[in-house]
């Protein structure tokens, strides 16, 4: 009996003693997929960007208008922006470009065009950005086993106001107690 | 043995008429009815060339009955994204367009369970009935539920027929022509995805798809089983399901279960996954998940 119990003992401290040597040859995972800005050949193809009918190239206007940080009322133009998206942190030329208004930019200051404002949108959402890269998050296009596109963020969030606006739903099915 | 108790010798007349019996059985069944996988290419070309004569006969447009088959090292699986879901019911109606499921009396193989988010996942506190004038309602959630394609299906066991069978490419399939209409999958489903045609299914005109698939949105007739088969007509050429091209919020997720790039495989990965029921081991093909 007593042989026995040292036995157990013996190979519960071996076992213990060769679960950490097992944990650190175990490969280590594949690295996640980055949510930094890709190098240009890996751009990502989609439909244009949803501009409001005429409004783009915003230089056809700007380009001669001196620029204006101050955060106020917009009374001449684009009145029908409301901006909800961590309005108190941020103002018009955070996102657009100063200098050239027919582009964005990032923190960083890099200039990046409009096909590509998810590289803008994942400065923060870097989680959802990696997600989209593999088609998980938003909707997918093209074949299950083809050829895929993508959506811009844009085409489903407003960037101004991102939050999904709340939608009628289609009729509910008909009750058992209805059937003829 | 006792000689008077020998049964009496078969007598020559006897052989011939229960051999002719058993000959002219064998070639009736042989020349009868044949499930599908035992069809010649021939007799399978007659027999959905039939179908479509039939079918643009009743519904005045031509209709293609296609057969394709599953393709090599395809699994097909899906993933449903339930902190994305809004219940908008916009999914149930494409698949009553696509899969020509009747109007009248009503046939949905979706259904939208409104959930409480107090309760979690819990059918007994489910509606299927919520209509609010705005989804999503604070307080929650939705559950969209459909056939699971499980790989452990309990409703192909109970078919008395052999009329229901997962097909290679794991998508649960019915041959109506085969169905008795005895119900007994429906019994055994857990998941209340199999929907009966207790009268003669409506379908107006001008909405039939007429694109159809032998084991999939052809036209029914009245006292037979149907169910969802992601679309089969669809993604066996490559396209996604209706239910995945509608979703207006992108929560659905459809792909080969078997190719490591695939979204399905990404889901499983790197996310919360469940599967409804899974203390029945059904093993269902269709995984939900937390997205966020």
């Amino acid at each position: 009996m007593r042989g026995l119990y040292v036995m157990a003992l013996a190979l519960a401290l071996v076992a213990s003693a060769a679960a950490p040597v097992a944990l650190a040859q175990h490969p280590s995972p594949a690295p996640l997929p980055r949510a930094g800005p890709p190098p240009a050949e890996e751009r990502v193809e989609v439909p244009p960007p949803p501009f409001t009918d005429g409004i783009f190239p915003c230089t056809s206007c700007h380009a001669s208008l001196k620029v204006n940080r101050v955060r106020r009322p917009l009374a001449d133009m684009h009145g029908d922006i409301v901006l909800t998206h961590d309005e108190q942190h941020r103002w018009c030329l955070d996102c657009h470009d100063p200098d050239n208004r027919d582009w964005l930019h990032l923190a960083s200051g890099e200039k990046v065009p409009f096909e590509q404002s998810y590289l803008l949108c994942g400065q923060c959402h870097g989680e959802k950005l990696r997600d989209w890269r593999a088609g998980v998050h938003g909707r997918r296009t093209g074949e299950w086993n083809g050829h895929k596109g993508y959506l811009l963020c844009a085409h489903c969030h407003n960037p101004h106001q991102p939050r999904f606006r709340a939608v009628t739903p289609k009729p509910a099915p008909a009750r058992p107690s209805a059937a003829k | 043995m006792d000689p008077e108790k020998r049964p009496p010798p078969v007598s020559r007349r006897q052989f011939a008429s229960v051999a002719a019996a058993a000959a002219a059985g064998f070639i009736l069944t042989a020349c009868g009815p044949k499930r599908l996988r035992e069809l010649s290419r021939e007799r399978l070309a007659a027999l959905l060339e039939d179908l479509e004569k039939d079918y643009t006969k009743r519904f005045g447009t031509a209709v293609v009955v296609a057969d394709t088959p599953p393709i090599e090292g395809v699994t097909f699986a899906y993933a449903l994204d339930l902190s994305r879901c809004i219940g908008c019911r916009r999914c149930v109606y494409a698949c009553v367009e696509e899969n020509n499921q009747s109007r009248d009396p009503e046939v949905q193989w979706i259904r939208v369970l409104g959930m409480n988010k107090e309760k979690g996942i819990d059918f007994s506190e489910s509606d299927p009935y919520y209509q609010p004038a705005e989804v999503p309602e604070e307080g929650h959630f939705y559950v969209p539920v459909a056939c699971q394609q499980c790989r452990n299906a309990p409703c192909t066991k109970v078919c008395p027929t052999g009329a229901t069978w997962t097909e290679p490419d794991g998508i649960v399939v019915i041959d109506y022509d085969w169905c008795v209409g005895c119900r007994y999958c429906m019994a055994a489903c857990p998941y209340g995805a199999r929907h009966f045609n207790w009268a003669e299914p409506t379908i107006p005109r001008d909405h039939l798809n007429t694109k159809t698939h032998y084991l999939g949105n052809r036209p029914r007739p009245k006292g037979v089983v149907e169910k969802c088969t992601f679309c089969i007509q669809r993604v066996r050429a490559g396209r996604y399901p209706a239910c995945v091209e509608v979703c207006p919020v992108g929560a659905r997720k459809f792909g080969n279960l078997l190719d490591p790039k695939s979204e399905i495989r990404y889901v499983i990965e790197n996310k919360r996954v469940l599967v409804l029921k899974e203390e029945l081991n059904t093993m269902p093909k269709f995984f939900y998940f937390y997205g966020t």
